[in-house]
């Protein structure tokens, strides 16, 4: 399967989804002026993946800031995901967030409400 | 003689908002077209001003955020005065730091229709405390669906949420057709 590897900038995130090695990561800041344009291939390389997953998945979401439009996008990654733990996959969000934002914590705690995968909170410092 | 007349008024203008703003602590005002390129140049000047300023980390996350989702509401929702620019989002833009919290208004034309529809959403995000503002932003995430313009009727929530403050606004009729619609989002600073 094809590797997916963005490198981020002001507006779009980093991205690395590679199956082989089990990288999934979206780090860094996520406001595009076009979240559908931008999050396309991610939402099309993850449901090509989930056609043939790994036994286990570790997603990674390491973001400073995301607008809430992306935030949308966030959900239908996390939903995507969740399929695949009802299918029997072992799925497992690790969220980051930095030990000066707690509104990324809250939001972390959100969508673990919203979806039934379980989630790691991850605290980290500059 | 006229001319110069004209040239001191300019000049005493531009010395009264100099010093208006400096009274006020206004750190940016700006009117024009908000695009995606303007956001993103605001937000690292703001981010820029504050971290000289030693601003702590958390106050100028929320200012950055609190921005980024006003400008993107002008940027996505702002309506002309006329029908010949209609694809133009244009809109004002003011920070301002006080001794106890940053200010950012925003202000962008509005179609009369559109205002019961908004003042609605205002004013029951301002009805709610934190947890029912997080019920409200579950439950409208999962029902929203991007809109062509991108938005996800989110934005107000979201900076009520963050800003723990109740959104400021005001409807200024212009005339028949549309109204001038100003939002206060205040970040306090401790």
């Amino acid at each position: 399967m094809d590797v997916i590897n963005i490198q981020g900038t002001d507006d779009t995130p980093n991205v690395i989804l590679d199956k082989a090695s089990g990288q999934f990561e979206i780090s860094g800041r996520s406001l595009p002026e076009d979240v559908n344009m931008f999050y396309e291939p991610i939402l099309d390389w993850i449901d090509q993946y989930s056609t043939d997953p790994n036994d286990h998945t570790e997603f990674n979401f390491k973001l400073e800031y995301f607008n809430t439009a992306s935030s949308k996008v966030i959900l239908d990654i996390l939903l995507k995901f969740e399929e695949l733990a009802e299918d029997g996959k072992e799925v497992v969000i690790k969220w980051h967030y930095h030990e000066d934002e707690e509104d990324m914590l809250e939001a972390g705690e959100e969508y673990a409400d919203i979806v039934e995968i379980p989630f790691d909170y991850v605290l980290y410092t500059d | 003689m006229s001319r110069e007349i004209e040239s001191h008024r300019f000049l005493d203008f531009a010395y009264q908002l100099y010093k208006t703003m400096k009274t006020n602590e206004i750190n940016l005002v700006y009117e024009g077209e908000v695009t995606q390129d303007i956001t993103k140049t605001f937000t690292s000047l703001t981010e820029r001003n504050m971290a000289k300023s030693e601003e702590s980390n958390q106050v100028q996350r929320k200012v950055f955020n609190v921005m980024v989702e006003c400008l993107q509401n002008i940027s996505k929702h702002a309506d002309t005065l006329s029908d010949d620019d209609e694809d133009e989002r244009r809109g004002i833009v003011m920070v301002s730091r006080g001794d106890d919290s940053y200010k950012i208004i925003t202000g962008n034309v509005i179609k009369n229709a559109k205002i019961p529809g908004l003042k609605e959403s205002l004013e029951h995000i301002n009805s709610l405390d934190k947890a029912g503002l997080s019920s409200l932003y579950k439950q409208q995430i999962v029902e929203s669906k991007i809109s062509e313009k991108g938005g996800a009727g989110l934005g107000l929530i979201d900076i009520a949420k963050k800003t723990g403050s109740k959104l400021s606004y005001q409807f200024k009729e212009l005339n028949d057709e549309v109204s001038f619609f100003i939002l206060t989002s205040t970040i306090k600073r401790n």
